[in-house]
């Protein structure tokens, strides 16, 4: 006997991710799920967004297979951050944050930036319960990657180009880039930046600040 | 790579469903899953073996439909299965596209006793 089901195997996923939502959005607090691969600057950006979005009140959810390190780094500059070692696993999901979430001061916090495992492939299928999904790219990575992960450059709202300090010693074309982003993904915005120059990140935190404003509205 | 998440889950559903027809067994599942999810069918056939061990679904079989990328042009409105890469309109040659198959990841039915 066969039985007719249809039910989405990510449901159990996104129930939980609804749940962390309606935390996070009680809290009001504008949650943003940064997704790269590793190298591409997740930390550096996210230590740039926060200076950026003041006085804006930043919370970190660090996600890494193992080891500390991005946690204290960003410690270091005074915001609350809850490390998460998934062990393994290649991706956060919406377990591990709802776990998280309680050992963050919630109605001290504007904004919870999580850093995804990095990782182009599994982190785009899981639902955390964020307001925005954000993806890093960096100019070594070279300007084919839309084409060779569509389902990471399709499942986002913005795009970060970092690293454009070395566009003069790499082989990497902005033009390429964006037009195969706008191609399978066109609202998704792109935002060239440098974190060790600190260039387009001005651009960057305006934008994301109007965005986290219309949202609260 | 992460199979093994999402073969728990889909195992889950498949429990809930035989347990609700009051079925003695389950033969097999039938899956859709998108190419662009990166989920690997093998795999999730390893992981279905290791988890249905000693259950009432012991030993069932997926039956996987993978779904390819699936798009439809925004300049001629041509929706097409997209090649290996090849993110570009057949008929037009545009690459303004809008993705809309390829995510799928899903049960579609099981077959019980």
């Amino acid at each position: 006997m066969e039985i007719k089901i249809l039910k989405n195997i990510m449901g159990v996923n996104d129930q939980v991710a609804g749940k962390n939502r309606e935390l996070l959005e009680k809290n009001k607090v504008f949650t943003i799920n940064i997704m790269a691969s590793p190298g591409a600057g997740k930390t550096s950006t996210v230590l740039q967004t926060i200076k950026a979005l003041k006085p804006l009140r930043v919370g970190v959810i660090e996600g890494d297979i193992s080891s500390t390190i991005d946690a204290e780094t960003v410690a270091k500059v005074g915001v609350p951050v809850v490390q998460i070692n998934t062990g393994g696993e290649c991706h956060l999901d919406a377990n591990m944050i709802q776990n998280a979430l309680g050992n963050l001061p919630l109605d001290e916090m504007d904004v919870l930036m999580i850093e995804n495992v990095g990782n182009l492939v599994c982190p785009a299928d899981f639902k955390l319960g964020e307001s925005l999904k954000a993806l890093i790219a960096s100019v070594p990575e070279g300007d084919d990657k839309p084409y060779k992960y569509p389902g990471m450059f399709t499942a986002v709202d913005v795009i970060i180009l970092n690293k454009i300090d070395l566009l003069p010693y790499v082989k990497f074309s902005v033009e390429a880039f964006t037009q195969a982003v706008k191609g399978i993904n066109s609202k998704a915005q792109i935002f060239p930046i440098s974190c060790t120059t600190g260039e387009g990140v001005e651009a960057w935190g305006k934008w994301l600040k109007k965005r986290i404003k219309d949202t609260g509205k | 790579m992460h199979e093994l998440a999402i073969t728990q889950s889909l195992f889950e559903i498949v429990l809930e469903h035989a347990r609700q027809a009051k079925a003695k067994k389950v033969k097999s599942v039938n899956l859709v899953i998108g190419e662009m999810t990166g989920v690997v069918g093998d795999s999730v056939q390893f992981y279905l073996g290791i988890l249905s061990k000693d259950t009432m679904a012991a030993g069932l079989k997926a039956n996987i439909r993978m779904a390819p990328p699936q798009a439809t042009c925004r300049a001629c409105g041509k929706t097409f299965i997209v090649p290996e890469m090849a993110w570009r309109c057949p008929d037009c040659g545009s690459t303004e596209l809008e993705v809309n198959g390829g995510k799928e990841l899903f049960v579609e039915s099981i077959e019980v006793e």
